[in-house]
């Protein structure tokens, strides 16, 4: 069994652990790391719930080797609440009805994040472009468009 | 799901690269951007012993003009050609393609090296290559060389790239004044892969007639197709919907999907001639034509 000792600062925080070659980006945060926010939905690359930021770009985390970010700086949704205070995007999710089950939140809020952080003033279809490879099975994404425009007034 | 164990590799250069896949042939496999590898090593369609990560070597991730071509580096990125001015400029059949391949997720990870080399009919780049008449450039134990990507697909998932080579640079002619592309795709959701998709690439005379064109069709069989009597039939005629729907016939004619869940062999051919009309009509708008 290949085994990889790998370095990865995730949520500003610098986490060394062996790993095997084969182990996910996905099963390192959650079971190695034991940060569960991030979901596993599809398993397939196709729905979201699992998107992380890897070097401030979204990508899914259940298609990306743990070893692949060596190096690399990881965050997830438990690094969004700052010092007991919520971040903008998880505060327009709750006053916006961002969310039912709340399955894709994790992923479908990491996608925002990038996207608030590289356009501070996004259209409805620059935010529904930025999450169509996060998929929500309750909203229908009307509510999830405004939560991002209530946290990108926030955020200016 | 959890792929079957591998080695793993991670050379910091070329060469090093080139002396591991050397060393383990077949049971090698490079790993790029891993949006289709990894997929298929999970879903257990595939294993290799030993994977080569590509992706730390440094300098294979660049997008300039420069000689008379635009060279685009194998690690580059697709989002970072999403958000090329120099793409977005002169060659507009890439620029169409790259926010419809998978979605932004996979394409913060998904790279031009990885959809051009992989071999996979669906892939969209493959079809584009072609329309622009691109030459890949390989380096491999032997050294460098260069294979035109009309000669580069050999079947289904089987390209002309020997065990021991990596694609490292994709290189596409500088289009001359009066040129325009377009690529069009018909898909059933953000993520697909074409039911049908059509990439074309022309250049106008000063008259308004073609003078050269380039037609290319993406799943329309087991390696992406050029269509190049549909080409041929463009030269030296000005491109109005006659010669247009004329082109379009003669290549979806070329074309041999299989059905699946995207439609029926029938459906998807004439959605090969329906996408190869428009983007035939964009490109000749793009180009100053009527």
């Amino acid at each position: 069994m290949a085994m990889h000792k790998i370095t990865v600062t995730v949520n500003s925080t610098a986490r060394t652990a062996e790993v095997e070659s084969r182990l996910l980006l996905v099963h390192f945060i959650r079971e190695v790391l034991r940060l569960t926010g991030t979901h596993i939905g599809c398993d397939t690359s196709h729905c979201g719930a699992c998107t992380v930021l890897l070097d401030g770009e979204p990508v899914k985390s259940c298609t990306v080797l743990a070893v692949q970010a060596e190096g690399a700086q990881v965050r997830t949704v438990e690094g969004l609440e700052q010092g007991g205070k919520l971040h903008p995007v998880q505060e327009g999710f709750t006053e916006k009805h961002g969310l039912q089950c709340g399955y894709c939140t994790p992923g479908m809020m990491m996608t925002s994040v990038a996207l608030l952080e590289r356009n501070k003033n996004p259209s409805e279809q620059d935010i529904r472009q930025a999450i169509a490879g996060n998929l929500c099975r309750c909203t229908g994404y009307v509510n999830i468009v405004k939560a991002v425009q209530y946290a990108a007034e926030k955020m200016r | 799901m959890i792929p079957a164990a591998f080695d793993y590799h991670r050379p910091s250069s070329l060469d090093e690269a080139v002396a591991l896949l050397t060393r383990h042939g077949d049971g090698a496999k490079i790993l790029s951007g891993g949006m289709s590898l990894l997929p298929v090593l999970k879903l257990r369609l595939g294993s290799f012993a030993h994977l080569v990560d590509i992706g730390k070597i440094p300098g294979l991730d660049y997008i300039k003009e420069d000689g008379g071509f635009l060279k685009i580096g194998a690690m580059t990125r697709q989002s970072t050609l999403e958000r090329s001015e120099v793409v977005r400029g002169r060659y507009p059949v890439l620029a169409d393609a790259v926010p419809l391949i998978a979605d932004p997720l996979v394409r913060n990870r998904g790279t031009i090296g990885g959809n051009v080399a992989n071999g996979d009919p669906g892939n969209d780049q493959p079809a584009i290559m072609i329309a622009l008449g691109a030459t890949l450039v390989v380096r491999g134990s032997k050294g460098e060389r260069s294979i035109p990507a009309n000669q580069f697909y050999k079947g289904f998932y089987t390209t002309a790239l020997g065990p021991d080579e990596i694609l490292t640079e994709i290189r596409i002619p500088v289009p001359p004044a009066r040129s325009g592309g377009a690529y069009v795709k018909l898909k059933r959701k953000v993520g697909d892969f074409a039911a049908a998709a059509a990439a074309v690439q022309l250049t106008l005379d000063a008259k308004g007639a073609v003078e050269r064109a380039a037609v290319a069709l993406t799943n329309a069989g087991p390696t992406p197709v050029e269509a190049a009597e549909a080409a041929r039939s463009l030269v030296g005629k000005v491109p109005d919907e006659k010669t247009i729907a004329e082109a379009a016939r003669l290549a979806a004619a070329k074309s041999a999907p299989s059905g699946d869940r995207r439609g029926s062999i029938e459906y998807k051919r004439e959605m090969a001639r329906v996408m190869v009309a428009r983007a035939l009509k964009k490109a000749v708008e793009r180009a100053g034509g009527r």
